[in-house]
């Protein structure tokens, strides 16, 4: 693959598609003494297909964006708009079914339930959408076929190591085809080459049109995404197209090769 | 590739009742022991109510049944009192006229003398016992209830001897359980030679605690008067409640009002029904081991919820509202105290069978035992489970998930 035809063709996507997720002059103030300003003036639009990465350090406010994003959570003044519709108007109600239908979401520490298969964790994801059970579990199965996981359909999350669990993480956040995936420090739990697998994972379920959005701490991951909106202190303070990562993590980089895959050579 | 339907894409989030119930047995699959223990207050709670319930009826069936193989057909006429308070007499003409109405097929009559029984002329004369000798007419045990354990009842011969037949009462009070020849009691003036026992009659207590003697002997040596005390009468089936309305006035034309009639079997089917204290004791139990089940069932799913406080977030964040939450954890604790309560009606049942079977009973239990057994229990849950529920459904989605 090479890196340019990618970027041209997500820049193109960009331009055509309506935002999946729009934030505007957004602020959320935690109540307390003193008060936390975490979001102050937030505005940002993600496009459909885009691959975007909220960089900054602990208690900039990236958390509370996504909590934003994904709908967890209100905003206290400005206007949050995920796929055109403003979550102020919704009723919890209506929120949740939001979340059910076009939100997923991928986390640190995974959350699979550990008496369950690795089936029934990616079924769960549809289990408030009003969907059967039969049918969850064939959408589910078509999921972690995706994640390169369909072999292990029947084993429990206590089974798989961590990368192959974050996989069935992500396989439960895109198999209702959600509008946009909100990945919070996904490799955070990771060591350094399965974390790369994990975003070249991301990746791949980028191109094939998924909206990522992925909040981390770490510049090596914010260097791998297309887009890369930096914060500080609840603002947004630069919002581009990736810098190349610093020497430091490009070595890291260097010595975890992007390709091949470690789960290409792995029997289907 | 499957996809969601549209229509499902813009509905507001819903949950199958099929997943509901499944996700009400999550808890309990993950954590079985901690379930198990949780129900046992309340099945203990629920299988003592049942246990109790289910005995008492059992008992009661036992008793009916006791009654029905003796007939309900025994009716019994006693001498009442006067109009001054005295007590009245019953004619000496009272048996042969009760004997002549349509549908009595059996008059038998004993007649009560002044004189006790004692096992030894050397016991003192104050130690009755409150036995006293009665004279019988010679098919008593057919009519009363009863029939003979040892020996043999009176006949024409020995009715005019110092023989006599003990009831099983009387038998017990004397200490004496086996005939040997010239076994004898002490009548005060004279010695009766025992000639026959009989078992216990549940009919009539009255012959139960009789020493029975034959009328000819009584009126010779005993200074019977000579009017009968009891009448037992045994009326075809289909006459009872007739011969019963008639029986006052036959037995006694001039003064029907001294005449007490009963039917011995109507007052045991009262006693069968009858609710004993112990009952009300053991169903207090019950109801306090049940409470103590539901503050257990309200602490497990109060620290369940805590605990479970990251699966909680992760459902929300899969588009499960607060009303999914809360009737997960309620329907959670509704089917912890359910299964309770199903686990306290079988072990309550299987002890009702186990005694019933023991006595010789048949076992009954109640509908309203087992089926408000398990309704106990289903509101139990639904009030244990309501605020830890209630708790779950009111955590934020970013603290359940966040703060770890």
């Amino acid at each position: 693959m090479s890196a340019g035809t990618v970027t041209v063709s997500a820049a193109g996507l960009a331009e055509s598609a309506s935002p999946v997720l729009e934030l505007t002059e957004v602020t959320k103030v935690y109540p307390g003494t003193p008060p936390v300003h975490a979001l102050r003036d937030v505005s940002v639009r993600v496009q459909a297909g885009e691959l975007v990465a909220i960089l900054g350090p602990s208690g900039s406010g990236k958390t509370t964006l996504l909590h934003l994003a994904g709908t967890l959570d209100r905003a206290t003044s400005g206007q949050v708009l995920v796929t055109g519709l403003d979550v102020a108007r919704l009723s919890d109600r209506q929120l949740a079914g939001l979340r059910a239908s076009s939100v997923g979401f991928v986390f640190q520490q995974f959350f699979l339930a550990e008496h369950e298969t690795v089936l029934d964790n990616v079924a769960d994801a549809m289990l408030y959408a009003g969907v059967s059970q039969a049918t969850r579990r064939a959408i589910a199965a078509e999921a972690l076929a995706r994640v390169r996981l369909g072999h292990k359909l029947t084993a429990r999350p206590t089974q798989l190591s961590g990368g192959e669990r974050q996989r069935v993480a992500i396989a439960r956040a895109v198999a209702g085809s959600p509008a946009i995936v909100l990945a919070d420090e996904p490799t955070g739990n990771l060591d350094q080459h399965t974390g790369a697998a994990i975003l070249d994972l991301l990746e791949e379920l980028n191109r094939l049109g998924t909206t990522i959005v992925v909040v981390t701490h770490d510049q090596a991951v914010a260097g791998r995404m297309r887009r890369e909106v930096r914060m500080l202190d609840g603002r947004i303070v630069s919002d581009a197209a990736s810098q190349p990562a610093p020497s430091a993590a490009a070595a890291a980089a260097a010595a975890s090769p992007v390709a091949p895959h470690p789960w290409d050579g792995e029997p289907r | 590739m499957i996809a969601i339907s549209p229509q499902s894409r813009s509905a507001a989030a819903r949950l199958r009742p099929a997943d509901l119930a499944r996700l009400a047995a999550v808890g309990l699959r993950t954590r079985k022991l901690r379930a198990a223990l949780s129900a046992l207050g309340i099945a203990i709670g629920v299988g003592a109510i049942v246990a109790v319930l289910g005995l008492s009826s059992s008992s009661a069936a036992g008793l009916n049944a006791e009654i029905a193989a003796l007939g309900t057909n025994l009716l019994t006429v006693q001498a009442g009192q006067s109009f001054t308070g005295a007590t009245a007499e019953l004619p000496l003409a009272a048996p042969g006229m009760i004997a002549r109405l349509p549908g009595v097929y059996e008059v038998q009559t004993t007649a009560q003398t002044s004189v006790n029984v004692y096992r030894s002329p050397v016991i003192p004369s104050v130690n009755t016992n409150a036995l006293t000798v009665d004279a019988s007419t010679l098919n008593l045990p057919a009519a009363s209830g009863t029939s003979v354990a040892q020996g043999e009842y009176l006949n024409a011969a020995t009715a005019n001897e110092p023989d006599c037949v003990l009831g099983a009462a009387a038998a017990q009070l004397l200490g004496i359980d086996k005939i040997f020849p010239g076994e004898r009691v002490w009548a005060g003036n004279t010695w009766l030679y025992v000639v026959g026992i009989l078992k216990p009659d549940v009919l009539s207590p009255d012959v139960d605690s009789s020493v029975l003697v034959g009328y000819p002997f009584a009126d010779k040596y005993l200074g019977l008067n000579g009017y009968p005390t009891t009448i037992y009468v045994k009326a075809v089936d289909s006459q009872v409640n007739r011969v019963y309305n008639l029986l006052a006035a036959q037995s006694n034309p001039e003064n029907p009002s001294e005449v007490d009639v009963s039917q011995p079997s109507s007052a045991l089917v009262a006693q069968a029904d009858a609710k004993s204290a112990f009952n009300t004791l053991f169903l207090g139990l019950g109801a306090v081991a049940l409470l103590v089940g539901a503050i257990g069932v309200a602490n497990i799913m109060v620290i369940s919820v805590l605990e479970r406080r990251s699966e909680i977030g992760l459902r929300r964040a899969l588009g499960a509202t607060r009303a999914h939450i809360r009737i997960q954890f309620l329907s959670e604790a509704i089917l912890l105290a359910v299964i309770g309560g199903a686990a306290g009606v079988l072990a309550g049942s299987l002890a009702t069978a186990i005694y019933a079977h023991g006595r010789g009973w048949q076992t009954v239990i109640p509908a309203q035992a087992w089926a408000g057994g398990i309704a106990a229990a289903l509101v139990i849950g639904a009030i244990a489970g309501l605020w830890p529920a209630l708790r779950a459904a009111r955590m934020s989605p970013t603290q359940a998930l966040w703060t770890i």
